[in-house]
């Protein structure tokens, strides 16, 4: 089974655990300007939004890759080899998400790896917006959402309406 | 390891920089956030200074705990001698603000003297820059959070910024950082505008380390887990914020109501959480969108609010028709209860009018209410007022004065004075509910007794946040105490405020109190800092901070006349509610206490208190 980050913007405060997990995990301090995962904040609309790497399967930052430094492992995880990057940044313009940056302090580019399995984001996340599931299931919450409201006669809110939050 | 062990000191009159190492040996003594910037402060300060003068100095401080994963850890204050006081000032904010300046690499950023023209700081990492500001001075908070934001093409930036109300110096402007969290209370506000100082951006990309991680990650964890298994911060606060207090208190009999003339509001529910949860009867839509956090907070009591566009207070005024920051509980009753308004998308526009202006809605509510209680008695007219109707429930009235005052216009510019100047004023300072020219926040002393000790002793003034026994006699935290009794109040009182100014001093909220005591906190800090931190050392570190702040305000010519209420609290009782026939009785308290704190009959430390606890 294919395990992937779900993230259920709906339910973030915008309280940078999952930043600081995440930074601490793979720099051993906490520091939210190299976390892999980033909180937007919309603050006019009400909304904050976790955004990271959703692990491609066919991964545009690999393809691109000039040195291969960047493979894919059995559970589908994308992963930089910092021995093997040369620091060029063509991964980070080929990605479409922007979710591959460079590290200017190692000369590498970091992107989340999902801590091999067992992601911290996830872990640190205090209202369950940041999951680690099954990628095939990965809708099921929104769907059981609107299943609900159709059974109710009622499409007016949706589960991504501010209103719905939790 | 905690503290990142750099201060930045910037001289706005000689426009210098410099950075210096961390007193150590002060850290040891004071941990961080206000105790230790209070020391920095008042070694270096006159206490008799004029706190509009360049001679006063302000401290934005971060605590060891800043910028960590520790629940609540985002925290910084601002230290100075408060404008609106007179006395030691420390108001403290969440928001982005503190823990992006600890990544910057700062454990606080001391202000001296006074630019010659307006001017504002950027602090990207270790370059910290002066830039002039004449394009914003005279610009909102959100136009030049914005502006800024645009000029150094930087949307990562967090900023703390005076509004038009503290270049005005408004005696009660704030400073708001990340567009509506506030160092609030005592006008610091108005002292960064009588430096000339409009903002501080900050942008950090360093990292906070700390002592031992995997201990911390454990003590952090484990706190995390007790705040959430709480009713308080694991339910009540996340759903409702603090107004989660607002019927509470009410029925309670201990909510101030039309200048504390009343302890209990009719209007109450209007305004209450339940009330901004509700869909409006207007257009059918919530005034609460979704709760937001601070950075590093698990319990999230931040509200996010929008007005219906159709309000009276925001046709054709577009800047109000977005979500942003709403009401809190002290804000929604000092606009509210406290003026007798119960129109809560009214309440709503002008807490995003102090936001957007730099105002302290708890002081400016004040300052209306008994502005109120003067036109009631016929002693302002409208031909003071400039025309306002300014009756007691007037929601008209309440916004056109929100609109006034951070801009110094009209009657605005005495609304601007605080409540005790205005009603000398008029003759009548007996009307300001007020403690060392601070108003009160949102809890009437004759239906919480142990308040107006905390009142009439806080050393920034009248304060809910320097020992809220309310958790004690109201909700039963940590046990339950009679909150009509004053007896055992004296040691309550004090045990709060020692504990009070060690969380302050650490980088946590004190809202994380509701659920931890220093047993919990201790630990964390503990794993965090060098050198070894009980929750004993805390308390007595707590107290140490407490008699600093004290010696300071006595030194600046505070003396035992100024632990008072006004006469109302203490000589009209309340009338209805479980408080019905009381008065506070601080008399009975206020010598215990003295006692409890080792001062004389004076309320002057003594020698061997200050000894003891190495002043």
């Amino acid at each position: 089974m294919l395990k992937a980050l779900v993230i259920d913007a709906g339910k973030c405060t915008g309280c940078k655990q999952c930043e600081m997990a995440c930074s601490y995990v793979k720099e051993g301090e906490f520091n939210v300007a190299k976390s892999r995962i980033r909180v937007f904040d919309f603050h006019t609309e009400a909304r904050f939004v976790p955004y990271t790497c959703t692990q491609c399967a066919e991964a545009w930052c690999q393809q691109a890759c000039p040195v291969n430094a960047i493979t894919t492992n059995a559970d589908g995880i994308k992963i930089v080899h910092e021995n093997l990057c040369v620091g060029c940044k063509v991964c980070t313009i080929a990605c479409p998400f922007g979710t591959v940056n460079y590290n200017a302090s190692t000369g590498k580019v970091i992107k989340c790896d999902l801590c091999l399995g067992s992601p911290a984001c996830a872990d640190a996340c205090p209202t369950g917006a940041i999951t680690f599931r099954d990628s095939e299931q990965a809708g099921f919450d929104k769907m059981r959402v609107w299943a609900t409201q159709a059974a109710h006669g009622t499409t007016t809110q949706g589960p991504n309406t501010p209103a719905a939050k939790g | 390891m905690g503290w990142t062990g750099k201060i930045l000191r910037v001289n706005l009159t000689e426009g210098t920089i410099k950075t210096e190492p961390l007193r150590m040996d002060w850290a040891r003594l004071y941990l961080g956030q206000r105790g230790l910037a209070t020391k920095y402060l008042v070694e270096e300060i006159n206490p008799k200074v004029d706190p509009l003068g360049p001679d006063n100095k302000m401290i934005f401080a971060t605590g060891p705990l800043t910028g960590t994963a520790a629940s609540t850890g985002g925290r910084y204050s601002v230290i100075t001698k408060g404008a609106l006081t007179n006395a030691i000032a420390c108001s403290n904010s969440g928001g982005y603000f503190g823990a992006e300046l600890k990544f910057a690499g700062w454990d606080m950023i001391i202000v001296e003297g006074k630019s010659p023209k307006p001017v504002y700081l950027t602090v990207i990492d270790d370059k910290c820059e002066i830039h002039d500001a004449g394009q914003i001075w005279g610009k909102s908070v959100w136009d030049s959070d914005e502006w800024i934001k645009k000029r150094h093409q930087d949307p990562m930036m967090h900023i703390s910024i005076i509004g038009v109300a503290g270049e005005n110096q408004v005696l009660y402007s704030c400073i708001v950082n990340d567009l509506h969290r506030a160092a609030g209370r005592s006008g610091v506000g108005a002292v960064m505008g009588s430096k000339n100082l409009k903002a501080i951006a900050v942008r950090g990309t360093n990292g906070v380390k700390v002592k031992d991680g995997m201990r911390f990650l454990k003590a952090t964890r484990e706190a995390k887990k007790v705040l959430q298994e709480n009713a308080v911060t694991g339910a009540g606060l996340p759903t409702y914020g603090t107004q989660v207090l607002m019927n509470v208190i009410n029925e309670a009999g201990a909510m101030p109501t039309r200048n504390h003339r009343q302890v209990q509001f009719e209007g109450a529910h209007d305004i209450s959480a339940e009330a901004m949860a509700t869909p409006r009867k207007s257009d059918g839509q919530k005034n609460l969108l979704t709760n937001q956090a601070c950075f590093g907070c698990t319990i999230a009591c931040g509200r996010i609010s929008k007005i219906d566009e159709k309000h009276f207070s925001i046709q054709n005024k577009p800047q109000y028709w977005h979500a942003s920051g709403g009401l809190e509980y002290e804000a929604a009753w000092a606009l509210g209860s406290n003026t007798g308004v119960n129109d809560l998308e009214a309440l709503t526009m002008v807490n995003f009018v102090c936001n957007e202006q730099g105002l302290d809605p708890i002081s400016f509510g004040a300052t209306v209410s008994a502005a109120m209680e003067l036109y009631d008695l016929g002693l302002i007219t409208k031909e003071t007022t400039g025309g306002i109707d300014l009756k007691f429930g007037s929601a008209e009235a309440l916004v056109k004065c929100a609109e006034l005052t951070g801009k110094a216009e009209g009657f605005g510019k005495e609304l601007g004075l605080g409540s005790l100047r205005l009603c000398t004023k008029y003759g009548r300072p007996d009307l300001s509910m007020s403690v060392k020219g601070q108003e009160f926040p949102a809890y009437d002393s004759r239906g919480i007794q142990g308040m107006g000790l905390t009142y009439a002793t806080s050393n920034r003034g009248a304060c809910h946040l320097r020992s809220y026994t309310v958790s004690s006699e109201i909700l039963g935290i940590p046990e339950k105490t009679d909150p009509l009794a004053t007896d055992g109040k004296p040691a309550l009182v004090k045990a709060f405020q020692d504990a009070t100014a060690a969380v302050d001093s650490s980088g946590l909220c004190v809202f994380t109190t509701f659920a931890w005591t220093l047993n919990d906190i201790a630990p964390q800090v503990d794993a965090a800092c060098e050198g070894d931190w009980s929750p004993e050392y805390l308390m007595e570190l707590g107290e140490r901070i407490w008699n600093m702040e004290r010696v300071f305000n006595n030194r600046a010519g505070f003396t035992a006349k100024d632990d008072n209420l006004p006469p109302r609290l203490v000589s009209e009782p309340a009338e209805a509610g479980p408080a019905k026939g009381l008065v506070n009785g601080l008399a009975k308290m206020l010598p215990e206490y003295y006692q409890l704190r080792g001062w004389t009959a004076d309320g002057v430390p003594t020698n061997e208190t200050l000894s003891r606890l190495a002043l």
